[in-house]
C-alpha cells in the first residue's frame, strides 16, 4: 500500500479498551466455570438473543467482512445471494426442523449426534475431519489478520499473531464457551457501530442508492455487462455470461442456496454449538431464527461499502504489488471516510472479528476433541474434572496448532489452497447425511458412512474432470482433457457441491435399503417421524419458532424482490 | 447462574461512547473533512451512550426483579 494508515492516540485508546474488556469478561466468568458442562456448553443456560447474535458472529469472521466487501466491489449486489439465498433459508430450516434433534438428543456435539443416530465410524469420520478443518481455518484467519495489519499499519506480523493467540487463549481458558460467546456478541455490536457510519457517509457521498446505481452502471458497462449488473441481484442470472459471477440461477439456487448453505448452517458444529448452549429447547430453536434478522441486513453493512468503493475509487486504487486485490475495498473505505476516533473503532471491529472467529474455532475444537475423540477412544471413564482439564489442554493445543498453521500458510500458500479444496470435498455431501438421518428412519449406519465417502469421492472426481474457462483451448493448454468447462470458479464450486450431495443422497438410500435398519425404539428423539412434536404454546407469539420463521421468510423474499 | 452480559456490554460501550463523543467535541473540525464535514465521532459516541444506557438499564431492572 502506498500510504500506511496513520493512527492517533484516540485510536490506540479504543483498541486498548477493547482488549481490557475482552480479558475482563474472561476473568469475570472464571467463577462460573465449575463443571465440564459450564466449560463446554455454557451450562446450557444462555438467553436466545445471546446465542442468536453469537450464531451469526461466529460465522462473521473478519475474512467475511473483508471478503464480502471485496465481492461487493467485484460482483455488486449479487453478493447478497450469500445471505438471502445462501444463509437465511437454511437458518430457518435448522431452527424449525433440526434443532429439536440436536438439542433434544442431549448430544454434546454434532458428531455425537451422528453416533447416536448412526454409529461410531460415521461419528469418527465427521469428528476428525471437523477437528482438523477447524484448526486449519483458525490458522488461516490468523495469517490473514497478521498480513492485513502489516499492510495497513505496518505492524509486525509475528507480533499480531502472538498477541491474538495469547489473548484468545487466556479468555477461553478462563471462561470457556461462555467467554467465546460473550465476545462474539461484543464483536457483533462493534461491527454495527464500526461500519454503520461508514455506510451512511459513503452513501451520502455518492448521492444515496440512486446515485450509487448511476455510478455502478458505468462500472458495469465498462466491464461489458448490462447497466444494472452491479445493482440488480437476479435479473442477470439467466446465463452465466450475463453477470460478473459467471453463474446461472439454477447453479446458484441449488449449489449455494441448497447444498452448500444447508451443509454449513445446519451441520457445522461451530454455529450449532452456539444454539446448543441455549437455556431451553425453545431458546435453542429461536437461536438461528433471531440470528436471521440481523443477518438479512448485513449485506448493507458489509457489501455496500465494497460497492461504494468500486463506484468512487479509481481502478488503480485496488492494485497492490502489480495485482488487483479487491480485499482492500473495506480498508480503503475506512481510510477514505474515517477521521481519527472512528478509524480506531473500525479497526477494533476488524480485530474483534478476527479474534472471535479464532475463539469460535478453538472452542468448537476443544469440545469435539474432548467428547468425540478423547473420551470414546482414549479414556472412557474419567472424572468430570479430568475432562475439563483435557478441554483446557485441547484449548492450548488448538491455539498452538492454529499458530503453526498460520506460519505454514505464510510459507506455503499452495498447500493451503489444496487443503481448502480437500475440505470442500468433505463438507459438500454432509447435508444429505443429516437430512436422511433426521427425516428417514430407514437410513442405516452403513448407508450414511458409505454415502458420505461417495459424496466426497464424487466431489473430487467432479473437480478432476471439469475445468474453468471458455472453449476447449484452455483444456488443451493445461494438458488435461476436461469433460466440461465452467464459466467461473464459483460455478464449478456450486456444481461440484450439487454432484457431491446427489451422490451421497443416492448411495445412502441404496445401501440403507440393502442393510438392516435399527429398531424404531432406539431412534426416538433422533428421527422426525419417531419423535413427539413440540407444541408451541404458552410462549408469547414472538417467541414461537413457527411465527418467527414466517416473519423472517417473508422479509427475505421482500428483500430479494426489492433488489431483483 | 451466569454473568449478565448486558453489564460488560453496557460498560464497554458507555466508556467507548464517552471517549468518542468527548473526542468529537474537542477535536479540530478540520479532521471531519474526510467524513463530508459530519462530526461522525460525536454522533457515533452519542449513539453508543444511548445503547449503553439501554443495556445497563435492562440489566439493572432484571437484577431488581431477582431473576
Amino acid at each position: 500500500m502506498r500510504s500506511n494508515m496513520h493512527l492517533h492516540g484516540v485510536d490506540y485508546a479504543i483498541i486498548a479498551l477493547y482488549f481490557v474488556f475482552v480479558l475482563g469478561i474472561g476473568a469475570a466468568l472464571k467463577r462460573f466455570m465449575k463443571t465440564s458442562l459450564d466449560f463446554f456448553e455454557s451450562g446450557r443456560s444462555l438467553a436466545a438473543w445471546i446465542t442468536g447474535l453469537a450464531f451469526i458472529s461466529a460465522n462473521l469472521g473478519a475474512q467475511e467482512v473483508i471478503g464480502m466487501a471485496a465481492s461487493g466491489a467485484k460482483y455488486g449486489i449479487m453478493t447478497s445471494h450469500f445471505y438471502w439465498v445462501g444463509a437465511i433459508p437454511a437458518m430457518i430450516f435448522v431452527g424449525v426442523f433440526m434443532m429439536p434433534f440436536y438439542y433434544g438428543s442431549r448430544a454434546h456435539s454434532v458428531p455425537e449426534y451422528l453416533r447416536l443416530r448412526f454409529d461410531e465410524k460415521t461419528r469418527a469420520l465427521n469428528a476428525v475431519s471437523f477437528a482438523v478443518m477447524t484448526l486449519f481455518s483458525s490458522g488461516i484467519s490468523m495469517y490473514v489478520m497478521g498480513r492485513l495489519f502489516q499492510l495497513l499499519l505496518g505492524w509486525d506480523i509475528n507480533v499480531s499473531i502472538m498477541v491474538a493467540a495469547v489473548v484468545v487463549l487466556v479468555y477461553i481458558l478462563l471462561g470457556g464457551l461462555t467467554s467465546s460467546i460473550y465476545n462474539e456478541v461484543l464483536q457483533f455490536f462493534l461491527i454495527v457501530f464500526g461500519f454503520l457510519p461508514l455506510v451512511f457517509v459513503g452513501l451520502l457521498n455518492v448521492g444515496g442508492w440512486t446515485g450509487l446505481q448511476a455510478r455502478l452502471s458505468t462500472v458495469a458497462t465498462d466491464a461489458g455487462y448490462a447497466a444494472g449488473a452491479w445493482t440488480q441481484s437476479w435479473q442477470h442470472m439467466g446465463s452465466p455470461a450475463a453477470n460478473p459471477m459467471g453463474v446461472e440461477w439454477f447453479g446458484m439456487a441449488m449449489g449455494l442456496g441448497f447444498v452448500l448453505s444447508f451443509g454449513y448452517w445446519c451441520t457445522d458444529f461451530l454455529v450449532i454449538q452456539r444454539a446448543m448452549a441455549a437455556r431451553s429447547m425453545n431458546a435453542a430453536r429461536l437461536t438461528p431464527l433471531l440470528a436471521a434478522i440481523p443477518k438479512m441486513f448485513f449485506p448493507f453493512l458489509v457489501i455496500l461499502p465494497g460497492m461504494i468503493a468500486i463506484a468512487i475509487l479509481p481502478k488503480t486504487a485496488f492494485v497492490f504489488n502489480g495485482a488487483t486485490d479487491y480485499n482492500m475495498a473495506m480498508p480503503l473505505m475506512l481510510q477514505k471516510f474515517y477521521p481519527p476516533g472512528l478509524l480506531g473503532l473500525g479497526l477494533t471491529a476488524l480485530v474483534a472479528s478476527f479474534m472471535s472467529g479464532m475463539a469460535g474455532n478453538v472452542t468448537a475444537f476443544n469440545t469435539v476433541w474432548t467428547y468425540d475423540i478423547y473420551k470414546p477412544y482414549l479414556r472412557h471413564n474419567g472424572t468430570d474434572a479430568h475432562y475439563m482439564w483435557i478441554g483446557r489442554m485441547a484449548t492450548v493445543f488448538g491455539t498452538l496448532a492454529s499458530v503453526a498453521t498460520a506460519y505454514v500458510a505464510m510459507q506455503f500458500g499452495n498447500i493451503m489452497d489444496l487443503l481448502q479444496l480437500v475440505f470442500s470435498f468433505i463438507n459438500a455431501p454432509l447435508f444429505a447425511t443429516f437430512l436422511l438421518g433426521m427425516f428417514w428412519a430407514r437410513a442405516t449406519a452403513n448407508g450414511a458412512f458409505w454415502g458420505l465417502l461417495s459424496g466426497t469421492g464424487a466431489a473430487a472426481v467432479h473437480y478432476a474432470l471439469t475445468g474453468v474457462g471458455t472453449g476447449m483451448l484452455t483444456a488443451v493448454a493445461t494438458g488435461t482433457a476436461k469433460l466440461h468447462l465452467y464459466p467461473s470458479d464459483m460455478a464449478q464450486n456450486f456444481w461440484g457441491a450439487i454432484w457431491a450431495w446427489s451422490a451421497c443422497f443416492v448411495v445412502t438410500i441404496l445401501i440403507s435399503l440393502a442393510t438392516t435398519p435399527r429398531r424404531s425404539e432406539e431412534l426416538k428423539g433422533l428421527v422426525y417421524s419417531l419423535t413427539p412434536r413440540i407444541r408451541d404454546g404458552g410462549q408469547a407469539w414472538y417467541k414461537r419458532p413457527a411465527v418467527l420463521a414466517v416473519v423472517v421468510g417473508v422479509l427475505t423474499i421482500l428483500l430479494n424482490v426489492y433488489f431483483w | 447462574m451466569q454473568l449478565d452480559l448486558r453489564l460488560p456490554i453496557g460498560l464497554m460501550f458507555g466508556v467507548l461512547g464517552l471517549l468518542l463523543a468527548g473526542y468529537g467535541l474537542m477535536s479540530d473540525p478540520a479532521v471531519y473533512d474526510v467524513s463530508l464535514g459530519i462530526n461522525v465521532n460525536m454522533w457515533t459516541g452519542l449513539g453508543m451512550l444511548a445503547f449503553a444506557a439501554v443495556m445497563l438499564g435492562g440489566a439493572w431492572l432484571s437484577s431488581r426483579k431477582g431473576t
